[in-house]
């Protein structure tokens, strides 16, 4: 609707000088600059409101009020949609164009090859290699990870003494940066001086190549996950525990209900939303996993072991890019991952989108009893978007 | 909220859960055994790079693994100082951090506000957008934005670390997520009707009243940035973070176990100085939501 900045219409300069002159007869107040830059989108509705209003410092508060209510928003929250369009999405849809054609990170665009390079990669057994490892070490993070941090979670769920002790010892692991921790579990798995080896020497159990066979290699960089994630993860299901209602649990106990039976029938179930939350973030971070398999082993000279034994995909892209220059293929590979997370991440939407709507009918039973500091945003979406309704339709009111 | 808007909604008091003495007696040793052990399980691996940190290489030659730290700390301290420039790479790592945290806050709670506060034209859409944008692995962009650094020239540079994660969709989220609930719309129609612009009704309303959420995604930011790894460590390595100065350590031609370990441990400990001082909030944040993989 605009007029474009190349036509020669004198809109725009027009437009100007009505917001010149009314910006000069307004009584100073509020910041004149940033009320011009909130107006300037406004260009076809002020000469139309100037019409149809009669001129005067009263009415003309009024517009630039109007206008300021109006456009401000945008303005809050252009920052961010500009930067993250920049920096976050449009780089994700390059990796795209990047990877239909022949693209070398010294030479630069190649030919358009089509989807050559997924096809290359997708024979690779390279590619496939790296898919298995990761998913390998995401298993065996995720799951040892999310049975402990539940128990931890149920056991710091009682009512201690020193609480807020307990909670932060679990904590300490997350404060241990990805870089630290594998430096120091690369040590205690090394081969020869390890503390681990040395420990399996001392009972009398074989050494284990824990930097050039796949499983023990894998068990490993699991290891180190696991050890800096489960305290916070903990953490995160002790908020949701706390959040089911106490009188469930005292009615269950006086039904006879013995703890183990409470925790299956009662805790498990409402904590399931939850759980699915920590599931999603761990995968999704889980399937991008780069430092420790990076940093496991510094006398490999290939990354991800002599024989790429624990070569995540990350890894892979990152050496196809960066070590053999080969920008097409790697983007194929990161596009390839990208699909796989959004897949994954989908199917986990729609399963905690069934969860979370039979978790608002149990929500309605029972009285708003969470307290604020209960408001736990990143849960699901759904309860965000019902609040919102309700915050439209009473703002339409005023 | 389910109940009717309240004339002058006043902070909602937290509300205690009611305990009843039958299900919520102490617990016994067992569980305050599990905690400690998890405890001991959670500290060891800091405490071994003490261990290590402190001894000389002689150490691996022992059959048991020692136990007490040894007396050559400060020495390998030293080499730590002599391999990397390390008070270079804390400085940087200081700089990335906090440069990035003031813009995600900054940025974040201004939408946030906008998003949760304000009324405009598709903010149901574009707050769908920035939730599904959430779930999405923007690492794996890092190769065009690593050809856009080369292209300004910028790599190298610490703004060229920074540039990725100047916003977050997680930190206009959080803040929207917050903002719902803890400003009274009241509060911002009073101030409307008073004449207020729009930004000093943000600035004198939606910021004191965002406050408790901005030390929280300002922390949690921190530490995301800190820890990050692979974007420094490509786009710059000439100008070491200390993650990437730290992984420098390892990679040296001979590996001395006993200096890596102290540099870990160096490294660590701004983070365990934040710890000992925020580690309260951290706890509060992560159970409020505050989450991040």
């Amino acid at each position: 609707m605009q007029p474009g900045p190349g036509s020669a219409d004198p809109g725009p300069a027009e437009e100007e000088n009505i917001f010149m002159s009314t910006l000069t007869n307004k009584p100073p107040g509020s910041g004149t600059g940033h009320l011009r830059r909130k107006a300037r989108p406004a260009s076809p509705t002020p000469e139309k409101l100037l019409e149809e209003r009669h001129s005067g410092p009263q009415r003309r508060r009024h517009l630039f009020s109007r206008l300021d209510y109006k456009y401000s928003p945008y303005l809050y929250i252009s920052p961010f949609f500009i930067l993250f369009g920049l920096v976050g999405l449009f780089p994700l849809v390059y990796t795209f164009v990047v990877s239909i054609n022949d693209w070398d990170l010294l030479g630069g665009a190649g030919d358009w090859v089509g989807l050559e390079n997924y096809a290359a990669e997708l024979s690779s057994p390279l590619f496939w290699n790296s898919l298995f490892n990761t998913f390998s070490i995401f298993l065996l993070s995720a799951i040892p990870q999310l049975v402990i941090a539940t128990f931890i979670a149920a056991m710091l769920d009682q009512n201690l003494r020193a609480k807020t002790f307990w909670r932060m010892s679990v904590l300490v692991p997350y404060v241990v940066t990805p870089v630290a921790v594998t430096l120091i579990f690369s040590n205690a798995f090394d081969e020869k001086y390890g503390l681990i080896n040395n420990l399996l020497q001392l009972v009398n159990l074989d050494p284990v190549a824990w930097k050039t066979s796949v499983f023990p290699s894998h068990l490993a960089i699991a290891a180190m996950v696991n050890w800096r994630w489960t305290g916070y993860n903990a953490l995160i299901l002790l908020a949701a525990m706390q959040a089911v209602p106490r009188e469930l649990h005292e009615s269950a106990a006086i039904d006879g209900a013995g703890m183990l039976r409470r925790f299956f029938s009662i805790t498990l179930p409402g904590i399931r939303p939850t759980m699915i939350f920590v599931i999603i973030t761990a995968t999704i971070g889980g399937l991008q996993i780069f430092t420790e398999p990076k940093l496991f082993n510094a006398s490999s000279s290939v990354p991800g072991g002599p024989d790429r034994q624990y070569q995540t995909t990350v890894l892979y892209l990152w050496d196809l890019a960066f070590n053999r220059g080969d920008f097409g293929r790697a983007s194929a590979v990161a596009w390839m991952l990208f699909l796989i997370i959004i897949l994954i991440g989908v199917a986990n939407f729609l399963l905690s989108g069934k969860i979370a709507s039979s978790g608002e009918k149990r929500a309605g039973r029972r009285p708003m009893r969470r307290g604020r500091n209960a408001s736990r945003p990143g849960m699901t979406g759904k309860p965000a978007g019902g609040q919102d309704m309700t915050e439209t339709r009473r703002r339409d009111h005023g | 909220m389910a109940n009717p808007p309240l004339a002058a909604a006043p902070p909602r008091p937290r509300r205690k859960r009611p305990r009843s003495f039958t299900t919520e007696r102490r617990p016994g040793f067992l569980v305050y055994g599990i905690l400690l052990a998890f405890f001991l399980g959670s500290t060891y691996p800091l405490w071994y790079s003490l261990v290590i940190g402190s001894s000389d290489p002689g150490v691996f030659a022992s059959a048991w693994p020692p136990l007490l730290p040894g007396g050559q700390f400060w020495h390998n301290v030293a080499e730590v100082f002599n391999t990397v420039d390390f008070w270079a790479a804390l400085g940087n790592s200081l700089v990335v951090s906090s440069v990035i945290t003031l813009s995600v806050v900054s940025f974040s709670t201004l939408a946030g506000y906008a998003f949760a506060k304000l009324r405009f034209r598709g903010r149901e859409g574009l707050l769908v957008f920035v939730i599904a944008t959430l779930a999405v692995p923007t690492q794996l962009g890092i190769i065009p934005l690593f050809m856009m650094m080369k292209e300004f020239g910028w790599t190298g540079s610490l703004g060229a670390i920074m540039i990725p994660t100047l916003v977050t969709a997680f930190g206009v989220f959080f803040m929207r997520q917050y903002l719902v609930d803890n400003i009274p719309d009241e509060l911002i129609e009073a101030a409307r009707v008073d004449g207020a612009s729009m930004i000093g009704t943000f600035w004198h309303v939606g910021v004191p009243a965002a406050r408790p959420a901005m030390a929280i995604l300002s922390l949690f930011t921190f530490m995301t940035a800190w820890t990050d790894y692979l974007w420094p460590m490509l786009v710059a390595p000439q100008n070491p973070t200390l993650q990437v100065a730290l992984s420098q350590l390892q990679s040296a031609r001979y590996v001395d176990y006993t200096i890596v370990m102290a540099g870990a441990l160096m490294a660590t400990i701004p983070l365990l100085v934040l710890f000992v001082v925020a580690g309260r909030q951290l706890v509060s944040g992560i159970m409020a939501g505050a989450v991040k993989g």
